[in-house]
């Protein structure tokens, strides 16, 4: 009993990720009606980024909190130029073209991604040490451990998706998103540029996964080339289960994926080597009771 | 049309049979080319441990290359097996259809070479394990064509049980991957440290690819464990190992052959190493009896990355290839039936001498502990000598 304390931070911490993973997708599918399965490589490219500029800021001097700064300045600035490039130059020119052709091209320009990392960073193949820039330690509640980084991480993550709430919620930007979703042709005749529209709201999504990965390199001290792509499944099945196109849908089914993983190894520690298998098979039996989701996108309320 | 005339034809004839005369001539002169497989992880997390193997068993081939009194030229076919079962199977029946390639050294990985020894016998092709540990590689079956020079995980637990009961520690929780390599190390592990009278508190098997380990880190904390033991290999373990200290778990870390290697030290930093015991079967290279010619020769190859644990085997079953293809030729039948042979062969980490599975049953179970970011002998470090001390110690 006394450890539920530290398994609902656990989730919490993967949730986070999960839920701004999801967010992304659902921003995306929102504005776009587009699946973008690059998301989780665009996520690794971001904490990629992150990583060498920890590497720049510390060999040029500069203290920690600068490095920290810079790992998600450059993590998010990398996402979100590789967003709206992946949108600009691939995703609109292929709008017209049926659904399925979108979703491998982005699939394609996954693998592209993952690998060029893999083969063109130093050591690539290899995972990379991730500089610890946050306090370590923690604290004890009873007899649950709190993880000092952990908690600045979720607060970080939870303070994000609040940012990304706002932007669409309460600014000029965010309308002429809400208006694209809505209704591209009526927006277009509204005098909104699309052009400019379209990539600006793939930046957006993208930013989420370059915080999420610099949240995830911090976390676990390490990233790889290949971490983005379960996290785009996860990230996906969050988005789907909570009701994609619905924005507090993937942070709902982000947090509900966690607290499924993390109650199978708490509940019964021999069965941890089935979390995920346990955790996708109640994602399904949800799915298969709910078709569109927990929290069902509504036409109004798209991202 | 173009005519030739008698004389135009009889230079041209002259001009074309002059190279291929002396050609004749060279080739009269040169020797057999014969292949041989490598096969281990080149990419991937324990792409360290591949490459440092796959040095050494390439300076094994330049070495016999270099000698003039050799029979045949060898030529090394490397391949990437990626630690991945089915890979493994991919490359394995690759090499193994190639007529030309007579014998293999292959694997790191257990999970790899438990899944592709069937070919190996089905294909007729010898070969040499030159790490993989599983005992069931050659335990399981009889094949003639497969053999191993490392050690078995048997003898790795058993020694290390023993050890860590001397030392006083009672309580322990087993932490393994849930590859077949990661649940023997489990079954063996549970095995030994029961008969000792030994607790295990809890057991927690993972995907060896597994990021989070936080909920089970969470549970090991509340059963409050003097030894954490882990079964697997290094990307896992360096990952355990540095979220257990996120998590303010202080227990003693206790591994296997799986993280030995500088791999290991290099992943989770010297700090957090400091003082993990592991057990391996074979004495650090400067022991070995062919241990500075080895490493004498590996640094003049200019090699940039470090031969790893490994190494040394991988060199020793490439050696222990060629040796016999000279003394029979190469051909895989007899090559198989050679290796089957092997008694008290002298090679750099001591003699070589199979059972009937194949299997080298030279005891080198050697005890290491984490000092100031190497593997040191046990009975050489100051952990021995009373000056440090493991963590958690009754």
């Amino acid at each position: 009993m006394g450890m539920i304390g530290q398994h609902l931070l656990n989730g919490m911490m993967q949730g986070t990720i999960y839920g701004l993973v999801a967010m992304g997708f659902t921003i995306f599918f929102g504005v776009m009606n587009v699946i973008k399965f690059s998301h989780g490589d665009v996520l690794t490219l971001g904490a990629f980024g992150g990583l060498v500029a920890v590497w720049a800021t510390h060999s040029l001097g500069l203290s920690v909190p600068m490095q920290f700064v810079a790992a998600f300045a450059a993590a998010m600035l990398l996402s979100a130029v590789a967003g709206a490039g992946i949108s600009h130059f691939l995703i609109m020119p292929l709008r017209n073209a049926p659904p399925l052709n979108m979703l491998l091209m982005t699939m394609m320009v996954g693998t592209v991604l993952r690998e060029a990392i893999r083969l063109f960073f130093p050591n690539g193949t290899n995972p990379q040490r991730f500089p610890e820039l946050l306090p370590s330690g923690g604290f004890n509640i009873g007899s649950s451990f709190f993880r000092t980084d952990a908690l600045i991480l979720i607060v970080a993550g939870i303070a994000s998706i609040g940012v990304v709430y706002w932007i669409i919620n309460r600014t000029k930007f965010g309308l002429a998103m809400r208006a694209v979703a809505e209704d591209v042709e009526t927006a277009r005749t509204m005098g909104i540029n699309f052009a400019r529209v379209i990539p600006l709201t793939f930046a957006l999504g993208s930013i989420t996964a370059g915080f999420a990965g610099t949240i995830y390199g911090l976390y676990y001290s390490e990233i790889n080339y290949g971490m983005g792509l379960l996290l785009a499944v996860i990230g996906f099945t969050a988005a789907i289960v909570g009701g994609l196109g619905n924005i507090w849908g993937a942070i709902v089914g982000g947090y509900l994926f966690a607290g499924l993983q993390t109650f199978v190894v708490a509940a019964i520690p021999s069965m941890s080597d089935y979390k995920n298998v346990f955790a996708f098979v109640l994602i399904i039996m949800l799915i298969t009771w709910r078709p569109t989701g927990l929290l069902a996108e509504r036409g109004s309320e798209r991202v | 049309m173009v005519t030739i005339t008698k004389r135009a034809f009889a230079a041209l004839a002259t001009a074309s049979l002059l190279p291929l005369a002396f050609g004749g001539f060279d080739a009269a002169f040169a020797k057999d080319k014969v292949k041989i497989a490598f096969v281990g992880p080149l990419t991937g997390a324990l792409s360290p441990h591949g490459i440092g193997g796959r040095n050494s068993a390439e300076l094994a081939v330049k070495l016999m290359n270099a000698d003039p009194n050799t029979k045949y030229d060898y030529e090394l076919v490397v391949l990437d097996d990626e630690c991945k079962p089915n890979i493994g199977v991919q490359v394995v029946t690759k090499i193994a259809s190639d007529r030309s390639i007579v014998a293999a050294v292959p694997h790191y990985c257990s999970a790899t070479a438990i899944a592709t020894v069937d070919i190996f016998n089905r294909f007729k092709l010898p070969m040499v394990v030159w790490a993989a540990v599983l005992p069931e590689i050659t335990y399981a079956n009889k094949f003639p064509e497969v053999h191993r020079v490392s050690g078995i995980l048997i003898g790795q637990n058993r020694i290390g049980a023993e050890f860590m009961k001397a030392r006083g520690y009672k309580k322990f929780v087993s932490f393994v991957d849930s590859t077949d390599y990661g649940k023997s190390m489990n079954k063996y592990f549970t095995q030994f440290t029961l008969e000792n009278g030994n607790d295990i508190l809890g057991t927690f098997s993972v995907p060896p690819d597994q990021q989070d380990l936080s909920a089970e880190l969470t549970k090991i904390k509340e059963l409050n464990p003097e030894v954490i033991y882990f079964g697997g290999l290094t990307p896992l373990g360096a990952r355990l190992r540095t979220q257990m200290a996120k998590f303010g778990i202080n227990a003693q870390f206790e591994g296997n052959s799986g993280i030995m290697g500088d791999a290991f030290i290099n992943a989770a930093g010297p700090e957090l190493t400091e003082g993990t015991v592991t057990f391996f079967d074979s004495p650090p290279i400067t022991k070995m009896p062919g241990g500075k010619m080895f490493t004498n020769a590996y640094k003049a190859a200019g090699y940039s990355e470090p031969p790893e644990a490994y190494g040394p085997f991988a060199f020793i079953a490439t050696n222990l290839v060629m040796e016999t293809i000279e003394k029979v030729g190469p051909d895989r039948a007899k090559i198989t039936e050679d290796l089957g042979n092997v008694k008290d062969r002298p090679s750099v980490v001591g003699p070589i001498t199979f059972d009937d599975h194949g299997q080298n049953i030279t005891p080198l179970t050697t005890k290491y502990v984490v000092q100031d970011g190497k593997w040191v002998v046990w009975e050489d470090s100051e952990y021995a000598a009373g000056k440090r001390k493991l963590k958690n110690l009754p």
